[in-house]
Order: C-alpha cells, then sequence, then structure tokens
C-alpha cells in the first residue's frame, strides 16, 4: 500500500523560531481515504509542522508535494488553492454574524447568500452535518461552532483537512457525532489529520498514526497494529507506565462546605443554581461538566474572585470551627489556606505573567510579604529554582520568561508555585488541558501527593477517562446546577456523560 | 521570494550594533538629503547641529536643563505606561500643576513669606497635577473608560484654563499674556542652586534613581508591572486593581504637577497655554523609546532636546529654515525605531525552490 502516491508528502522539513527548532528534518505522508493520527508530547512540532502545511508559516528548509507534485505554500491562501484546510483550535468566527456568511466571508466573486445557503446545506446532507446555515455564531455551542469551522473549509473545497485537537472541547457524545461524520468524510476520500494527545480517541478513529518526537519523525504504522502502551513510549521515547493512582482517601473530615451557592455572571446569566456540596481533606473531588458550565465559576467564587448572589461557603479548619469564606477578598482566602491554580484556556490568561521570568512569578504569591517597600527577590529565586529541579520543568533557566516555556513546562511552573505554599485546599481546572501524557501523569502524581497530605483537592477536569480514575467522588455539573454526586470508584462514562447533559441523567 | 520571521532572542551586543548601523544609516542620509537640497557641506551642518547644544557655556547649561525638565515629565508618564495605562494627557497634567503654582505666586504676593509661599505653590502644583490624572484614572478603575482619550482631552480642558486666567490676569493690561510674573519683587521665584539651571537637572537626577527603584525594586513597582502584563492574573493574586491604577496615576500626575511647579516657579516665571510646548507628547516618545527604563531615558531626552536645538540653530546659525532641521530630527528618530524592527525580526531571502527528484 506504500505504493500509493500520498496526497501530502512533506519532507525533510525544518522550522526554526530563533535559537528553537521546531521541526527538524520533519518528513510526513498523508493519503487520501485515510484518517492520521497526528501524535507526539508538547513542543513535538506536531502544530508547527501542520501550520506549514497550511500556509501559518514557511518551512526554513525542505519540500511538500501535493499528490506527488512539487508545491510552494506562501499563504492560506495558497494552502486553501491547494484544498489543505485546517481547524484551528480557537475558533476563527465573527460571532455577530450567521454560520452562513461565516463561511463565504472572505472569498472572492460576488455574494450570492442564497446559492452558498444551497451549498452548504447539500455538504451538511452529505455528511450529516447539523448546522442551520442562518443562526448566528453567537447563538451556538462549542461543538456547533465546531461544525461550522468544519464546513468553512469544506465549502472551500478542501480535501485535505487537518483538525488541531478538536475534541478538547466536547462533550463524549459530541465527540462521537464528530467521529461519524468524520469518517464520512473519509470514505468519501479525503485525507484527514488529527492532532490529539487522547490515546482512546486515537484507537477508535484513527487508521493510521504517525509519531514526532522533539520536532523529528519518528516512525508511522496502521493503528490496528499497534497499541496505546506502544504509541506513548514511542512519543516519549522511553517505557512509561500508564496508569493513574487512586490511594483511598486518609482520614477524610469536611474541609470545604458549599450551601446553595448562586452565582450570575457579569449579564445577567444564572451561572450556578443552589450548588450545595461538601469537599473532604485528604481526597481529590472531581468536577465533571461540559465546558462553560459553571466550573470556572465555582472555583472562582471559592477563591473569592466571582461575586455571589446566594448561598455561603465555609471553610472548617482542623479543629473543626468553621468560618465563612464569602465577603473575604482573595488575598485573606489564600492567606488561610486555599490555593487555586487554574489553568484556562490561553494558559497564561491567570496566575502567571507571560513575560515576567521563572522567579518573578514565583513572586507573585510571596511579593507581598514583610514590611518592607522593596521586594524580596531572594527567596522567590530560590523556590524557583526548586520547583525547576523537584518537577523536573525544561527551561534554560529561571531567568528566562515563562511564555517562552512549552505549555507542560508553565503548567507545572503554576501547581509547583501553588503547591509550595502549602495549602489546605488545592483548586485546580483543566490542570493537564493541551498536556501530553507525560506531563500529565506528572501532574496527577503531584496531586495524588497533595491528597496523601491531606489537602482537599477539587479537580476540574474535560478528559471524563482521566476523572474517572482519579477522582475519589466525581460532582456532575449540567448547565449551573448538580447533577449529581457519585463515588469515582465503579461509575460509567456513559452515566457521567448523561448527567453531564441532562440533570441527574437517566434513571435505570 | 523576502520572508520575514520573528528573532528568538538576540544578544545585547547585537542588537547595539544594529542601533548603531541604523543611527549611521540616518546620519548618512541626512547627509544626502542636506547636499542635495542646499548644497551645504553637511559636516557644517552637523556642526552647526552640535553648537546648538554645545556651542556656549549658556547653551550647554539650557540644554541640560531642558533634558532635566523632557526627562522629568517622561519619567512622569513612565509607571503608568508600564502598567499599560495610556497616559496622554502629560501635557494638561503639567498645565494644571503650572497654573496652581501660577495662582498661588499671583493670589499670594505679599500676603505670606517668599518660604511658605514656594511650598504653597509645592503643594498645590503637584495636587493639581494628581487631581488631572486623577479624574481619568478613577473613571478607568471605576467604569473602565477609555484612558487615551480621556487624558487627551484633559489636556485641552488645562490648557482654555490656563488661556483663560493669562487674559484675567494679564499684565501689562491690554496685552492678553501674563508676562512675567511678580518680576519686581521676585516673590515666589525658586531659589537659585549653583546656577539658575543647575537646581532642575539635581531633581531629575534624583528622580530618575527614584523612579529606577520605584519601577524595579518596590512592591508598588512589581503590582503596577503584573496590572500591567495580566489584569486578570494581578487579581488572581489578590491584588487590588482599581487601586493600583488610581495610585500609580496620581503618581504620574504629581510629577508632571512637580515640573510645571519648576518651570513657573523656576524657569519661565510666567504661564501660558504654551509652557509645555508639546513635551508631555515628546515624553510618550521619549519612554517608548526606552522601553520604560528610566536610565536609558536619559539618553533619548538628551538625543531629542539635542536634535531639537540644533534644529533651531540651522534656522539661525546657516539660515536654513527650521523646518529643515525638523526634517533631519524626524529622518533620525525614523531609523532610530526602525532599528527596533530589525532588531525583533529577521529577514531572509529565499531562493527560487530546487525541483524535486
Amino acid at each position: 500500500m506504500e505504493e500509493r502516491i500520498p496526497a501530502v508528502a512533506m519532507r525533510d522539513i525544518t522550522k526554526r523560531f530563533g535559537p528553537v527548532v521546531a521541526n527538524d528534518n520533519c518528513w510526513l505522508n498523508i493519503y487520501r481515504g485515510e484518517i492520521l493520527a497526528l501524535l507526539g508530547e508538547n513542543g513535538s512540532g506536531k502544530t508547527t509542522l501542520m501550520n506549514m502545511l497550511s500556509g501559518v508559516y514557511f518551512p526554513d528548509e525542505g519540500t511538500i508535494a501535493i499528490d506527488g507534485k512539487h508545491v510552494v505554500i506562501r499563504s492560506p491562501k495558497d494552502a486553501f488553492a491547494l484544498g489543505i484546510g485546517m481547524i484551528h483550535q480557537h475558533f476563527k468566527l465573527v460571532d455577530v454574524l450567521t454560520a452562513a456568511e461565516n463561511i463565504v466571508l472572505g472569498l472572492p466573486g460576488k455574494l450570492d447568500l442564497k446559492a452558498a445557503t444551497a451549498k452548504i446545506r447539500e455538504i451538511c446532507d452529505t455528511y450529516q452535518f447539523d448546522v442551520d446555515p442562518n443562526q448566528k455564531i453567537y447563538d451556538m455551542s462549542v461543538s456547533q461552532k465546531q461544525t461550522v469551522e468544519i464546513v468553512k473549509v469544506l465549502y472551500r473545497g478542501a480535501d485535505i483537512l487537518i483538525l488541531d485537537e478538536p475534541t478538547a472541547v466536547l462533550t463524549p457524545q459530541e465527540t462521537d457525532k464528530l467521529f461519524a461524520v468524520l469518517r464520512n468524510m473519509r470514505n468519501d476520500g479525503k485525507a484527514i489529520v488529527i492532532i490529539t494527545h487522547k490515546m482512546h480517541e486515537v484507537e477508535a478513529l484513527s487508521d493510521r498514526v504517525a509519531v514526532l518526537r522533539h520536532g523529528q519523525f519518528v516512525g508511522d504504522m496502521l493503528t490496528k497494529n499497534t497499541n496505546a502502551q506502544e504509541m506513548t513510549n514511542m512519543m516519549v521515547g522511553h517505557p512509561v507506565v500508564l496508569n493513574i493512582k487512586r490511594p483511598e482517601p486518609v482520614n477524610p473530615k469536611p474541609r470545604i462546605e458549599v450551601k446553595g451557592l448562586t452565582v450570575r455572571s457579569m449579564d445577567g446569566f444564572l451561572k450556578l443554581e443552589d450548588v450545595s456540596f461538601t469537599a473532604n481533606s485528604g481526597e481529590i473531588l472531581g468536577i465533571a461538566g461540559i465546558s462553560g458550565c459553571g466550573q470556572k465559576e465555582l472555583l472562582e467564587a471559592i477563591a473569592g474572585l466571582q461575586p455571589v448572589e446566594a448561598g455561603s461557603i465555609s471553610y472548617v479548619n482542623d479543629n473543626g470551627e468553621r468560618e465563612e469564606l464569602l465577603g473575604k477578598d482573595p488575598l485573606s482566602i489564600q492567606s488561610m489556606g486555599v490555593a487555586l491554580s487554574f489553568v484556562p484556556e490561553d494558559r497564561l490568561g491567570m496566575g502567571l505573567v507571560a513575560n515576567m521570568d521563572l522567579a518573578d512569578n514565583m513572586m507573585l504569591r510571596s511579593f507581598r510579604r514583610g514590611k518592607s517597600l522593596f521586594t524580596d527577590r531572594h527567596s522567590p529565586h530560590k523556590l524557583a529554582e526548586n520547583v525547576v529541579h523537584d518537577l523536573d520543568v525544561q527551561t534554560p533557566s529561571v531567568e528566562t520568561p515563562v511564555r517562552r516555556l512549552s505549555g507542560g513546562n508553565v503548567q507545572k511552573v503554576l501547581v509547583g508555585r501553588e503547591i509550595a505554599e502549602a495549602p489546605k485546599v488545592l483548586l485546580t481546572a483543566y490542570a493537564v488541558r493541551g498536556l501530553d501524557i507525560n506531563s500529565s501523569y506528572t501532574i496527577y502524581d503531584l496531586i495524588n501527593e497533595q491528597k496523601a497530605a491531606g489537602v482537599a483537592v477539587i479537580y476540574v477536569g474535560e478528559d471524563l477517562d482521566v476523572l474517572l480514575e482519579l477522582a475519589d467522588r466525581i460532582l456532575v455539573l449540567c448547565g449551573g446546577k448538580v447533577s449529581g454526586i457519585i463515588p469515582g470508584r465503579g461509575a460509567k462514562k456513559r452515566d457521567v456523560g448523561l448527567m453531564m447533559t441532562k440533570l441527574g441523567g437517566v434513571g435505570e | 521570494m523576502i520572508q520575514i520571521s520573528k528573532r528568538g532572542s538576540l544578544s545585547r551586543g547585537k542588537a547595539l550594533i544594529i542601533r548603531a548601523v541604523g543611527l549611521l544609516l540616518g546620519i548618512l542620509l541626512c547627509s544626502l538629503i542636506t547636499v542635495i537640497v542646499t548644497g551645504q557641506n553637511p559636516t557644517e551642518v552637523f556642526a552647526t547641529i552640535f553648537k546648538g547644544s554645545f556651542g556656549s557655556n549658556r547653551k550647554t547649561w539650557i540644554f541640560l536643563q531642558n533634558t532635566a525638565v523632557l526627562l522629568m515629565i517622561s519619567l512622569a508618564v513612565t509607571p503608568a505606561f508600564r502598567m499599560r495605562c495610556w497616559n496622554l494627557g502629560a501635557e494638561g497634567q503639567v498645565l494644571a500643576g503650572a497654573m496652581a503654582t501660577t495662582a498661588c505666586m499671583y493670589l499670594l504676593a505679599g500676603k505670606v513669606s517668599n518660604a511658605t509661599a514656594i511650598i504653597c505653590m509645592l503643594f498645590s502644583a503637584m495636587v493639581a497635577g494628581a487631581v488631572w490624572a486623577g479624574i481619568p484614572a478613577f473613571f478607568k478603575a471605576r467604569f473602565n473608560t477609555n484612558e487615551t482619550l480621556f487624558t487627551l482631552m484633559m489636556n485641552y480642558v488645562a490648557m482654555q484654563i490656563v488661556s483663560f486666567f493669562c487674559v484675567k490676569w494679564e499684565n501689562p493690561k491690554g496685552s492678553g499674556q501674563m508676562g512675567i510674573i511678580n518680576q519686581k519683587t521676585q516673590f515666589g521665584w525658586l531659589p537659585q542652586v549653583g546656577n539658575r539651571y543647575l537646581l532642575v537637572i539635581i531633581l531629575a537626577v534624583v528622580l530618575t534613581l527614584f523612579m529606577f527603584f520605584y519601577l524595579n525594586s518596590t512592591k508598588h513597582g512589581f503590582e503596577l508591572t503584573v496590572v500591567g502584563e495580566s489584569e486578570r492574573t494581578a487579581r488572581y493574586v489578590g491584588i487590588k486593581v482599581e487601586r493600583v491604577i488610581i495610585r500609580t496615576m496620581l503618581l504620574s500626575g504629581l510629577i508632571c504637577g512637580l515640573t510645571g511647579f519648576l518651570l513657573v516657579g523656576g524657569i519661565n516665571h510666567n504661564v501660558s497655554s504654551e509652557i509645555a510646548g508639546g513635551q508631555g507628547f515628546t515624553a510618550v516618545m521619549v519612554s517608548w523609546l526606552a522601553k520604560f527604563n528610566p536610565i536609558i531615558m536619559v539618553l533619548f531626552s538628551a538625543l531629542l532636546i539635542f536634535l531639537g536645538a540644533g534644529a533651531k540653530e540651522l534656522a539661525t546659525g546657516l539660515g536654513l529654515n527650521q523646518s529643515f532641521g525638523e526634517m533631519l530630527t524626524a529622518i533620525l528618530i525614523f531609523f532610530i525605531i526602525g532599528s527596533e524592527f530589525f532588531i525583533n525580526y529577521k529577514i531572509s531571502f529565499h531562493k527560487k525552490e530546487r525541483e524535486v527528484k
């Protein structure tokens, strides 16, 4: 089968960003009628490689051939002309326009929305897309927006599609729907590349996998001839143990009690409604839910960053004395030992300052200490060195701006700093978002260590498989309400998925 | 094809070389234009420019004094800029300080001792500058209004107020100008230190050091840097963002007010809506060129004052139009700013791609 002419043949591609080599003599074949999973750790150059194919970057060295013909892709326009379309992690849609308007936006020729709408309907029917061309983008769910992005590239005649971590924002049900559509497109003879970190997705969907490591091509093989363990070992370069530990909670006692918490967003939408639960010390409470169901608001309310409409949040100390957290400012809540390590969509948006170096980022927590007018730069520097050493952060030095680090290392810095505060309560959201397997497991270990030390951990996660393996109890949010709290041991993915989309799930 | 790509980082030495080459090319182009347009010998033109600042002892002192004034205003806008708060109202804040000083000199004349008057002038000037910056700061902190427009508009309000009082308190009658305030009594004039220029220069040096340490080594400085980099992160670590915005803008206004006080009480002894002379805007450029580093600002203030004085000297000394000098200044600044592009980006040229086999 290797005699087929690849739809895309990338050869000896090298791309440097300053001193950083993102791709190093990388090569890759993409075939029609196949779904290729592109695997690799963070910073292994997957996205960069695909960006060169879609015209975002231009390779420093190397060649690209489409259907055996050598091409030069200078811009996304060139890529489109060659039938290459990329669906990025962050959607590029205009909120106030309809799906159809977004799809034809920027195309040359006369604007004929009616004809365009008809053509969009046709595409939707062919591949079983569920999208209304006349719906405005701001009315759409994340999954619908993603569908619009896919239809957009199909409308422009793409037959080589690249999807960058498409499932990161989807529920299990939506993921299944997306996969069905992708299979339809594959059967139609299109070439599809998906970048993902989730092994079970690779196994469920792809026909072939290609693995990158440190910007270099390691190898490719048919998915049916390999398994998660082998793929992970290839990605990391040495054997890795793939299981998440879940030690029994040690002497759990109530630590945070939330009662009837109701939160409204700035524009008046109900984000949390009558949420009640208890988080115990020495236990991991997992929070599951479709993204944007109030997880962020919940953690921010506990940390004192979110105005609350009604309810109470009490902190119970070791002697059983309770203290109300509502009405306290973030600083005094922190000083009680409630630490928040929040990893938002853009990773650096909260908790860290991208342009500051590691030491200064450590200082964010501690700079107020002491009466002196001047900042103490010595101890943060030392802390930074400790975090780098203990968590094996890959960085040239502690004087390197955080923005130069790869995603996994940024997260280690953030989590490392929060843990260094020796918190009583650790709130983490999306701690492993976009992280490769190796870094993810480091973070899970860190969280488990905290649990063993008696910390009450509240863990908001988006990968249900991980949540089911890691959490002692799982609280499922649905539209800002508690859909249910179930023990993590023995919980079924299907049930949790249903609870995420429907209050209380489906009674059985 | 030509490809532009971002550089990762560049060593200081290399960056310095790029800047030097940029400046050299700028000077070269200036000479070329001078020869073509005026037929003058470029070395003579540059010598004249040089004479503008260093032609005589007095010129050197004036050069230093003007540099000090521009430097002070640049230092004033810098903490706000570090916080990504685009305070374009330095002009108005200086005017507010100048006006407050003038009012004290005019109204208190003969009523209190000289020393009391000077203390009143200093205090009211700093308060006036701070109020002028504080109003937009309050609205930004409270309602998230756009500080750029707000501070800009405050400039015009200040100008009109100064113009109004210039006419109201005109001297001599009918001139529509204030003239020299308390010329006979020298009431409220700041005492001279060494000579009539030195006071401002010393203050500017002190302020530069203060600002350097304030921004880099104090908790306040750290807070405002964090707010500038990421407001969300600032809130998250418990920094009271509104308070930092107002506090920083007040500091900006305070220093501007102080500069206004020095301009009226120490240097000019009169007031007009032109007293800040657009330096509130030049300061923006100085602050940016120096990347908000107070020490580097000394260099850029000096450079801009040097070029400005040179342009004037060209107009009088060589009989060339002053605009010609300003043109040369603009070319040099263009090259200075242009070299930043080459420091941040790398340009590479690709030959036509080879055929694949």
